[in-house]
């Protein structure tokens, strides 16, 4: 109650100036929400890169539409930052209220980003009807993404975590640990790729390399330290070193994102290629991208993961309207649709022992992907490390082996 | 009849005159908001100030960061060498198939040709060659295995090399077409026919003879066009990312990877490699001025020499002219056709020749989809290249009529947003458009794409009007022809392939503007390129074919208008088509 109360007031505190011209949403307050958001449009930024995710995106809308005449019209986007950039045009031309973005599906980087330079509306998402099912305890990343507390100015709506792919053709055995990686790649030069930092899936490669290489992986949930670093990712640089005359290409040229290894892998170019969500490669077999032979799997001590959230920009239009949306994104219907490696294949956020009997027996009825891990195969994420740590690699990285030196 | 006649002429030249003579002045005004928005938006940043990001101070530091990145002298020196090889290359082989084979039935073949190859899009060609060029590629594919042995494709550095061959090579695919379209306008006001014949009379080889005679008159039409694909060639992105080196890549790639960086710290020294990146091309087309005094004194000398050119010699250049040019064009419509089997392919594996299977998946899934995005293309590319070309024609006959050549010599800023990198000068762009109350909708998306699309068709356009014969404007009032009358009956329809082309390339720079279109409409416009864009993130090469076809559609109607139209409408006014 005491915490409710804070939360609003500072709500209140947040929006105050702009009190006078808009009257701020109250997520305390549902129905006055749905009231509101009703014959809203929610004009929801988000990548538009594949078409599971699309037609994913299309469901929800119809589904809020119907129940509570809310339009969603998805902006598809080839990049997030183009939604940052907007909110920052919007800001710097003075334009506080009425912006163009409702909604933003975002993590990581360009969250601490938005956090930091006070271009999120909130909190809210901890106040929504359906945040009572989150996996709190279960996935600390809903409620730290990169480490960074989200304070309830995003809301989780999807699991992401690393996993490797091979051709079960080609490589029967491939590689289960970051110095194995090493091994193999001398004995097959050119058939391994990473996207080239900082594109977020090459980033996520180098943190996994250096949370398995580093003596004390401890000292990277802190913010990056001068002392701390140069210890910490001196045997990255080595295992980098060792690794980059095997990499596909000797390391001259890279992929410029993690779609593009699956075409490399398609086109017989690699042999083991690495991706941010579990049910890529059974969704890329479902759609003749990759061949049936194709399977995933995790490295021995575990893979990075991560959470992917909605946030919604501090001058965004329709306000009600997006945690409507928002609220519909955490329900268990629309957790279970979207798991569903049919549709999309995405792991949910909810803790399944909290669910209706009926709702659970829902998630437990959908199958597997033909090359998508089960949960328990999957294991626990690793968390990601803070993201100072990432900054910090992507230049070093970028001085080391981006620069033809 | 007559007294009532002189009553009504000085009225009207009366209205005209308030519109007219201000043409120059008006689409100065209009075009100098956005220019100096977006141009205030890339310096302003490039020295710290940008109060949103929390730079309110004025500093040098954006530079020292970006003069601190180890890739910079690699960048630059790839984005100048890059542009300037790719400019060389196709201008040359422009030239020697305009000078081996203009005239010819061969030459109209290659005309036929041109507008399919203009109308696919600069990021679909590249994606197309990319398929085409890479290890595990179409042409691989073919000599695989039987002819190569390799049952997998060899770990070869073709696509991204870094010395950028690929790059100059995919861009050399998409700029002949260009340019040769643009000499065809020119060509068009030059007399070709009648010199060549003079020089051959005198005893001149083919080629030889043309390059003297005609050329230096064609060059000076085309110059424009040209530097607008030397400032192009320098700072394209698309075609960068995807057949370009990445280690380090090209400045304007590297300008667009920190404008996207999430961390928006970065944003500070993208503005000033967009800063730098303006200083390059600004520099580049000092050189390119160089060469091309060096070439013209050359060019003199030989001239006066005198040498007729050995016709042994004539027919090599001429042969070898014309398969540069089949490379460049089999490299586009090989490229495409890869693209249309991909947008029907099932499983496609290497080293098949062609997929296991084809269906119709993607078009179902997609076909439907494309009507709304292409609908609202066509209508922004009609409107844009409409008020571009009215603002052109306008400027153009107040130069004509009234002299005017200082206001038009400062529409060379209309040139701007052809040199600054689009991703930089859209920051201020899209802050002056959100200011102004006009963001979010068609009308603030075609404003936006006619600030893109005027220097083109005010290039292509310019030269080739300012080349006509000013006789025949003595001629037509002498025979009593209004001002009005003349630009009508006379003027016009003789310009009329210029015209066309004009607004050919204007549209498609319409139908190809992707940032523009995002960041001025909020997203809530969506159009054939913002779709695409999004998709190809995803990299299914299927999807990629279904929408460049789709790009392709739309930007092909003006180009096949602008080559065929003349034709049929000049012939029985042959008269027409050289003065």
């Amino acid at each position: 109650m005491i915490r409710q109360i804070m939360t609003s007031l500072a709500a209140l505190a947040l929006a105050a100036p702009l009190a006078a011209q808009e009257v701020v949403p109250d997520p305390t307050d549902w129905e006055g929400v749905t009231g509101a958001a009703e014959g809203q449009t929610v004009y929801w930024h988000a990548w538009g890169g594949s078409n599971a995710t699309n037609d994913y995106i299309a469901w929800a809308g119809d589904q809020v539409e119907a129940r509570y005449g809310v339009t969603v019209e998805h902006v598809k986007l080839k990049d997030t930052s183009d939604a940052v950039s907007r909110v920052i045009a919007e800001k710097s031309a003075g334009k506080d209220a009425g912006g163009a973005v409702d909604l933003i599906w975002i993590n990581g980087e360009n969250f601490a980003a938005m956090k930091e330079q006070g271009l999120l509306f909130g909190p809210w998402a901890e106040d929504l009807p359906n945040w009572q099912f989150v996996d709190v305890e279960g996935k600390p990343a809903v409620t730290s993404d990169f480490t960074v507390p989200t304070e309830g100015l995003e809301a989780p709506w999807g699991m992401a975590q690393i996993i490797f792919y091979h051709d079960t053709a080609r490589l029967a055995e491939p590689p289960r640990s970051i110095p194995a990686l090493l091994d193999w790649a001398r004995d097959n030069p050119g058939r391994f790729a990473y996207p080239q930092p900082p594109d977020f899936v090459g980033s996520t490669f180098l943190k996994q390399a250096v949370m398995e290489l580093t003596p004390d992986p401890s000292v990277l949930t802190e913010p990056v330290s001068e002392a701390s670093y140069e210890a910490a990712t001196a045997p990255l640089w080595a295992y980098l070193d060792a690794l980059t005359p095997h990499l596909w290409r000797s390391g001259a040229a890279y992929p410029q994102s993690g779609p593009r290894l699956i075409q490399l892998m398609n086109d017989g170019e690699i042999d083991l290629a690495l991706s941010f969500n579990p049910n890529e490669p059974s969704n890329a077999i479902a759609n003749f991208e990759l061949p049936e032979t194709v399977r995933s799997y995790v490295l021995d001590g575990g893979t990075i993961g991560n959470a992917s959230f909605v946030a919604i920009p501090y001058n965004a239009n329709a306000k009600e309207g997006a945690l409507v949306l928002a609220n519909f994104l955490m329900s268990p219907e629309a957790q279970a649709h979207k798991s569903d490696p049919a549709v999309w294949g995405n792991g949910t956020v909810l803790a399944l022992d909290q669910l209706s009997e009926e709702d659970r027996a829902t998630f437990e009825a959908i199958e597997l992907g033909v090359a998508t891990l089960a949960p328990d195969e999957l294991g626990d994420a690793l968390p990601e490390p803070h993201p100072s740590w990432m900054v910090r690699l992507e230049q070093d990285w970028t001085a080391r082996y981006g620069v033809g030196q | 009849m007559r007294a009532a006649a002189s009553t009504i002429a000085p009225a009207r030249r009366a209205r005209r005159a308030r519109f007219l003579p201000w043409a120059p002045l008006l689409t100065l005004g209009v075009m100098l908001g956005p220019v100096l928005a977006g141009l205030l938006g890339t310096l302003a940043p490039a020295l710290g100030y940008m109060p949103a990001l929390g730079g309110i101070g004025v500093s040098v530091a954006p530079f020292e960061q970006l003069f601190a990145w180890p890739g910079l002298p690699r960048a630059v020196a790839l984005s100048l060498g890059v542009g300037l090889a790719a400019t060389a290359v196709s201008l040359v082989i422009v030239v020697l198939i305009c000078a081996g084979w203009a005239g010819t039935r061969t030459f109209g073949m290659i005309e036929r040709l041109l507008s399919p190859l203009l109308s696919v899009p600069h990021a679909a060609a590249a994606f197309g060659l990319a398929f085409l060029i890479a290890p595990s590629g179409w042409i691989v594919r073919g000599l695989s295995p039987w002819g190569t042995g390799w049952e997998q494709p060899p770990d070869l550095l073709i696509l991204q090399d870094p010395a950028g061959l690929s790059l100059i090579f995919g861009l050399v695919t998409k700029e002949v077409p260009f340019l040769l379209l643009m000499t065809l306008a020119a060509l068009s006001q030059a007399r070709p026919a009648q010199s060549l014949r003079m020089a051959q009379a005198l005893g001149y080889a083919r080629v030889t003879g043309w390059l003297k005679t005609v050329f230096p008159l064609v060059y000076r039409q085309i110059r424009l066009p040209v530097y607008a694909v030397l400032a192009f060639s320098m700072s394209v992105v698309d075609v960068a990312i995807i057949l370009g080196p990445n280690t380090p890549p090209t400045l304007a790639v590297q300008v667009v990877r920190w404008m996207n960086d999430p961390d928006l710290a970065l944003r500070f020294q993208a503005a000033a490699g967009a800063v730098l990146q303006l200083g390059l091309v600004v520099a580049g087309l000092g050189l390119w001025r160089l060469m091309e005094m060096t070439v013209a004194g050359l060019g003199r000398r030989w001239i006066a020499s005198g040498a007729r050119g050995h016709r042994d010699v004539d027919q090599g250049i001429r042969r070898l002219a014309l398969a540069l040019g089949a490379t460049a064009a089999v490299a586009v419509i090989a490229g495409l056709a890869g693209q249309v089997v991909w947008s029907f392919a099932g499983m496609w594996q290497f080293p098949d020749l062609l997929p296991d299977g084809f269906t119709l998946r993607n078009w179902a899934r997609h076909g439907p989809r494309l009507a709304g995005p292409m609908a609202e293309t066509l209508i922004i590319a009609a409107t844009a290249t409409g008020l571009a070309l009215l603002l052109t024609l306008a400027c153009l006959e107040a130069e004509h009529r009234y002299g005017l050549r200082p206001a038009t010599r400062a529409l060379w800023l209309l040139y701007l947003p052809l040199i600054v990198p689009q991703v930089a000068f859209l920051a201020g762009f899209q802050t002056l458009s959100i200011s102004a109350g006009v963001a979010g909708g068609r009308l603030a998306v075609t404003l936006a794409h006619l600030v893109f699309v005027l220097p083109y068709v005010f290039l292509a356009l310019a030269d080739p009007w300012r080349a006509w014969d000013r006789r025949q404007d003595i001629i037509a009032r002498a025979l009593g022809a209004g001002p009005d009358r003349v630009l009508w009956a006379v003027r016009l329809p003789m310009l009329l392939r210029p015209v066309l082309t004009a607004a050919a390339v204007g549209f498609a720079v319409s139908v190809g503007q992707y940032l523009p279109t995002l960041l001025v409409g909020a997203g809530r416009v969506p159009t054939l390129t913002t779709e695409a864009v999004a998709l190809a993130s995803g990299g299914d090469r299927r999807v990629i074919g279904v929408y460049a076809l789709a790009q392709m559609a739309a930007a092909f109607a003006p180009f096949a208008l602008a080559v065929l139209l003349p034709r049929l409408m000049w012939r029985n006014r042959k008269g027409l088509l050289n003065g």
